[in-house]
């Protein structure tokens, strides 16, 4: 194969890690809202904890972003 | 299409050398600079009045100051209140950078992967000799979870070594990659603004609006996280917590 394709699949095929922050950025805001929902009064309390999920999982998927970018670029 | 990446280059403004290193004033550190002065300005210029009604700009640096006041005393306690200059020193100066970057023609400081490390590795090996220093030899106790089969403890050991050793990459490309990502998109979506031309290039554009606002909260967010989790390596380093 020539080698420029293979790179560019390569870095295609990283960007699939979005798959895995997308899921886990839909499971943290759909399982905040169903908690907030059961006790609203104690969701305020727990905004900070969501937005920390959500970088860490949002930071996960980029991660796969950066070996695209590393693959496009360095090589 | 332009380049997305050349809004990262770094330009030379200043020729300087010392000591045979390239040490030239560049963009980088030019916005550094700006975000520095920001906040001097921001809390110095702001707190002149000390007025007990506050104006606007004082209001803005009490709340900036008891913000994070509040997350090292939730997240540390109250011992690590003494740390409390370095969490704010460093939640100010990546939220400055990441906000200015978010300005059209400006440079983002934080979406370079060496900026950001650099911050990292001086959390890290910061926390790494208050761990020392608190508990001495017995900090090694850290990688040792309790609780678990003896059986098990090489294993888990090394794991924990390893996850300890990771995270200052792991804090640096956190706050790197998102920068970086949410830059290049807000750039490739802005060429295609220009590509589609006046009459399909709204759509585009109000991409390109809700996608700022985004990124505006990335800009906040990942500051704060950086923050939060340099609070949650100190309580480690002084209570370790297992």
């Amino acid at each position: 194969m020539d080698p420029a394709a293979a790179k560019l699949i390569g870095a295609g095929l990283a960007s699939i890690a979005l798959v895995g922050a997308g899921i886990g950025i839909g499971t943290i805001f759909g399982n905040y809202l169903q908690g907030a929902l059961r006790n609203p009064s104690a969701a305020p309390g727990q905004f900070a904890n969501l937005l920390l999920g959500f970088a860490l999982a949002e930071a996960t998927g980029l991660f796969g972003l950066v070996i695209a970018l590393i693959i496009l670029f360095v090589f | 299409m332009p380049n997305p990446m050349h809004q990262f280059e770094i330009k030379r403004l200043i020729d300087f050398e010392f000591l045979g290193l390239d040490a030239s004033f560049t963009n980088a550190s030019l916005f550094m600079v700006l975000a520095i002065a920001s906040i001097s300005f921001m809390t110095i210029w702001g707190m002149r009045g000390r007025a007990l009604v506050p104006t606007r700009m004082q209001s803005l640096a009490e709340l900036s100051y008891e913000f994070v006041a509040n997350m090292v005393r939730d997240n540390v306690g109250t011992d690590g209140q003494k740390y409390f200059p370095i969490v704010f020193s460093l939640f100010m100066f990546v939220l400055f950078c990441n906000m200015l970057g978010m300005l059209p023609y400006s440079f983002t400081v934080t979406s370079h992967i060496i900026v950001t490390f650099a911050l990292a590795a001086l959390v890290f090996i910061g926390v790494t000799l208050i761990g020392f220093a608190t508990h001495g030899f017995g900090f090694f106790k850290f990688f040792v979870p309790s609780g678990v089969p003896v059986a098990l403890l090489p294993l888990l050991v090394v794991i924990e070594v390893i996850s300890y050793l990771t995270r200052p990459v792991s804090l640096s490309v956190r706050l790197f990659a998102n920068m970086m990502a949410g830059h290049t998109m807000l750039k490739v979506f802005g060429a295609f603004v220009v590509g589609l031309g006046f009459i399909g290039g709204w759509a585009p554009l109000a991409f390109m609006v809700a996608f700022t606002g985004l990124e505006i909260l990335v800009a906040f967010l990942q500051a704060y996280v950086f923050a939060i989790l340099t609070c949650i390596y100190l309580n480690d380093a002084l209570h370790m917590h297992h």
